[in-house]
């Protein structure tokens, strides 16, 4: 066991933990943001460099600080090591670069992106970003490929976060797209004109930290927060059939993975439960979807304890924002 | 050692290549035939025309048992690979710090002129591809230009123009295999 | 005339070839390992040789090989890092191209101290003329026993193989030439682990410069200390300095370290002064990484010594007034050469060089480059030389690997030293020289 000091609070876990996840056990304040880290897939972190961290003391055996700066996800913890996050000024400036250099291409189309509202570069620009600009040159472009009929694909939105690549990679047998080129000209594309087709596919979409790959069978349809997300499970013979529906009235918008409260999905679903399964009466209904109190969502959200059999959409009625506190 | 599954495809290695890469997979332990991509690209690269098509691309999936992705992202990340189709001559001209303070910007003006192309471009006869490039390591000898695997160095407008009036005579493709014994490779 | 010690043949006719290298001592330092030492023996001659990285970091050898961890029944590899690309930077090429052999022996005495199970030595592609020759050399160190199966009769076996690279600079990055040696690409691994555990196919692995691996030669015949005796203090024994820009007489200079910065710009020996009768302006004394000093801060440390060529007195003074030793990439600039064009082709280089795992450097770097680009046409503003100063600071030391150090370094330092010729380029806008600066080409258009 290691215990590890981060932003003061003191945490006793596991060896072989990184502060990362160290920092999530403490709890959200001290958490630091992530955007190419994914619990569920091995070998993800460390490119994005939004959750590096101050190490201000090594460990109890050699208490030196760190020299650099490091991604908190990649790095495991020593028992008696003092770690800073927003407690650091290093860390807030260093962090404040990062979300720029993320932004310096970024198209900030969000009036018209469907990740707008579940979007994890916003909330990181909002919580961590500088409030202006600093570049007046054009943004980068890509020339538009077209990954089928159910993935859309907005290259300019990407963040190179490399989590679609290792889903494919991780849950599939048969990846048919990667990051091509290099350096800025980096780009998530299947090189050829190729469709991405396989049972788990859809599953890029989930693990998108941005509206780089979106729903096609969604798109445009309604922003997120007019919709109600509603935990839902069926009978599946190819993934946990665990989902969550996102309704808006009576109609199934879309089907998405369960995601924790980092925005992680919890259990890849599988292409069939995704994207072919849009009644109600496809499915089994748990209960409204928890929902982060800081997100959108919740501020057009829904009041309704009854779960399981109990549980009638027609009774969801909208909060207001102040009582909108979700769960 | 790594079976090599016939397979139907317009772009086809000749044998003497395919004993070439049986011999580059046999430098890496066994199952790590991948190590083989780089080595086997270049090989591609020289055999069809001085550039990876797609169909070139996937020729060197099936000889090295890899999925057609793994060879795009490898091929598309290094610079040597052309992704498009060349002049039989590419003129790759250093531009880096040592070779810029000794002129190389205008070797590449004077190159440009003289065969009324722009960085990047290909005459219309398919003769030669102009490319910047950075540092080859030649900045002792510098201005330089690398065409096929020869470096010429420490040049100058008249050495230029013989150079390219030679291969315009010579009238062959150059690759990065001129000058390389095969059997060292 | 200074020690040599790597390039103590270079002038004998046909010491490319096996038997005129053999006739001048070549491979004695494999006999005497494989015959009369252990290989911890000759790990620690290494250790006591002072011997450190000659590719950048100029970390200790020596240490860097008892890092090597050793489980039972696993492989363990040796490479050579000859993906030389570092802008100013040709003594790999130049020591390859002529005695390829010293690299080959080096290799094996390397292995034989590391019990490697192969060597590789990974090569830029654009020194494809070299494979031939590494080539040429390995199979004559074959056909005399000296690679392969139980090497001059000591049970001790080993293979040696050239690996070809394709344009990348990164792929001098330890862990990126290792992605790269596995066929993938040259992105540079998260650490940890470090090769010394975890490296070529996760197997223990130790990579070393092209010059680390020739030095052990001399290292292995003359003894550890008679190697430390070469130099000065810390920096141990010779160096090979790659000498370009407006000097008489560019090349490839093995200097025995701890000579004066001043002689080896100016005595006859070395650079034979600047070209033309020019006034030094500037000078980038470790390739193009390490910052750029004035000519009198190059020239002298701050407490108004001369500096040396060595690890120690370049850097004394720290990034305020000092440099680095680096590759050893030295290229100098007279007085009408411009600081601000000369970083441009280096901005234009890292932007071009990044891989793009990382945001800071994939981003930052290009950012540099249009800046100044944006100077260099006359219509950059004040506000701009302190936004490049802020980027290149928001880069510098959280990238994963250190090219994002690299493409920082330079920008500072060139604002640092030379802020008022950036201010220049601001306020006479309307008559700044019409120069073309060409922009990153990453593709070359169809034809």
């Amino acid at each position: 066991m290691a215990k590890v000091t981060i932003d003061g609070k003191t945490i006793e876990v596991a060896d072989g933990t990184t502060i990362l996840q160290a920092a999530r056990m403490i709890g959200p304040d001290v958490a630091p943001p992530t955007m190419c880290y994914h619990s569920k897939l091995k070998t993800s972190g460390g490119y994005c460099r939004t959750c590096l961290v101050e190490v201000t003391k090594g460990s109890e055996k050699d208490p030196r600080p760190m020299p650099k700066l490091v991604a908190s996800c990649r790095t495991n913890v020593m028992d008696g090591m003092e770690v800073g996050n927003l407690t650091s000024p290093k860390v807030i400036e260093a962090r404040k670069g990062v979300v720029e250099f993320l932004l310096l291409n970024h198209p900030l189309d969000c009036p018209i992106c469907d990740q707008a509202g579940e979007c994890h570069l916003q909330d990181l620009g909002y919580e961590h970003g500088s409030a202006k600009t600093r570049t007046d040159f054009e943004r980068r472009t890509f020339e538009k490929i077209s990954l089928g009929d159910k993935i859309q694909l907005h290259m300019t939105r990407c963040i190179l976060c490399y989590r679609c690549v290792k889903v494919a990679d991780q849950i599939t047998d048969n990846r048919v797209h990667g990051v091509l080129n290099r350096g800025d000209h980096s780009e998530i594309s299947t090189y050829i004109e190729n469709v991405i087709d396989n049972d788990f596919s859809g599953n890029v979409i989930d693990v998108c930290p941005v509206g780089a790959l979106t729903d096609k069978t969604f798109r445009f349809k309604s922003r997120v927060w007019f919709t109600k997300p509603v935990c839902a499970h069926r009978n599946c013979d190819k993934c946990s059939g665990k989902v969550h529906l996102w309704y808006k009235g009576e109609e199934v918008l879309r089907v998405t993975g369960r995601k924790d409260q980092w925005g992680e999905v919890e259990e890849f679903i599988c292409n069939t439960c995704r994207f072919d399964k849009k009644k109600t009466s496809d499915w089994e209904i748990d209960g409204p979807a928890p929902v982060n109190r800081h997100s959108v969502i919740s501020a057009n959200h829904y009041q309704t304890l009854k779960m399981g059999s109990e549980f009638k959409l027609n009774d969801v009625k909208p909060l207001s924002i102040t009582e909108g506190e979700g769960s | 050692m790594l079976k090599i599954e016939p397979m139907e495809n317009e772009v086809k290695f000749n044998s003497e290549s395919l004993a070439v890469i049986e011999k580059i997979v046999a430098r890496y332990p066994d199952g790590k035939h991948k190590s083989a991509l780089i080595p086997v690209l270049h090989l591609a690269q020289a055999e069809f025309e001085g550039w990876l098509s797609p169909a070139a691309m996937d020729e060197v999936a099936r000889v090295l048992n890899l999925k057609p992705i793994e060879v795009y992202e490898v091929a598309s990340f290094y610079t040597m690979f052309n992704l498009n189709p060349v002049g039989k001559c590419l003129i790759e001209v250093c531009r880096t710090s040592s070779c810029w303070l000794r002129g190389a910007n205008e070797i590449v003006e004077h190159i440009e002129k003289k065969l009324n192309i722009k960085d990047g471009e290909t005459t219309a006869d398919g003769m030669f591809s102009l490319k910047t490039v950075e540092c080859l390591g030649s900045c002792g000898t510098a201005p330089m230009m690398m065409i096929g695997a020869q470096f010429h160095e420490n040049l100058t407008y008249e050495k230029v123009d013989t150079i390219l009036d030679s291969c315009k005579t010579e009238n062959k493709r150059k690759t990065y295999f001129d000058n390389v014994n095969i059997e060292h490779y | 005339m200074g020690k040599k010690l790597l390039l103590a043949y270079d002038h004998v006719p046909g010491i490319k070839g096996f038997e005129v290298y053999r006739a001048n001592g070549g491979y004695k330092s494999v006999e005497k390992a494989v015959k009369t030492m252990s290989p911890d023996a000759v790990v620690e001659e290494v250790k006591k040789s002072g011997l450190r990285g000659r590719g950048g970091a100029g970390f200790p050898t020596g240490m860097k090989w008892s890092f090597l961890a050793k489980p039972e029944g696993v492989a363990r590899y040796l490479v050579c890092n000859a993906d030389e690309s570092e802008p100013g930077t040709f003594k790999d090429r130049y020591l390859m191209s002529r005695i390829p052999h010293i690299l080959v022996e080096g290799m094996i005495t390397s292995g034989f101290a590391l019990g490697a199970t192969a060597g590789y030595i990974y090569i830029r592609g654009e020194y494809f003329y070299i494979v031939s020759i590494l080539e040429k050399a390995i199979e004559e160190a074959y056909a005399n026993g000296f690679l392969g199966k139980n090497i001059l009769g000591s049970g001790f076996n080993y293979d040696l193989y050239v690996h070809v690279g394709a344009g990348a600079y990164i792929c001098g990055e330890e862990t990126a030439l290792l992605e790269s040696l596995e066929g993938k690409r040259g992105n540079p691994r998260i650490k940890p682990p470090f090769p010394a555990i975890a490296g070529l196919y996760g197997c223990p692995t130790v990579v070393n410069n092209v010059e680390t691996i020739a030095a052990v030669v001399p290292i292995i015949n003359d003894g550890g200390e008679a190697y430390a005796a070469v130099g000065i203090g810390k920096s141990a024994g010779t160096k090979l300095i790659s000498a370009s820009g407006h000097i008489n007489k560019p090349g490839v200079y093995e200097i025995e370290m701890g000579i004066t910065v001043e002689d080896f710009i100016y005595s006859d020996e070395y650079c034979g002064g600047i070209k033309n009768g020019k006034k030094l302006k500037a000078v980038v004394a470790g390739g193009s990484s390490v910052p750029i000093l004035p000519a009198d801060k190059i020239l002298t440390t701050p407490s108004g010594e001369k500096r040396l060529m060595s690890y120690e007195s370049l850097a004394d003074g720290g990034f305020a007034s000092g440099t680095m030793l680096g590759s050893g990439g030295f290229i100098v600039m007279d007085e009408t050469a411009s600081v601000v064009e000369n970083l441009h082709t280096f901005a234009r280089f890292y932007h071009h060089e990044s891989c793009g795992q990382c945001s800071p450097c994939r981003e930052g770097t290009g950012w540099m480059e249009k800046i100044l680009h944006k100077i260099l046409d006359g219509h950059g503003t004040m506000e701009d030389i302190e936004l490049l100063w802020e980027i290149q600071s928001k880069i510098e030391g959280n990238t994963i690997c250190p090219l994002g150090d690299a493409a920082a370094w330079p920008v500072a330092s060139a604002i640092r030293h030379f802020r008022s010729e950036f201010e220049e380029y601001v306020k006479n806008s309307n008559n700044l020289k019409k120069v073309r600066h060409y922009d990153s080409v990453n593709q070359l258009v169809s034809a």
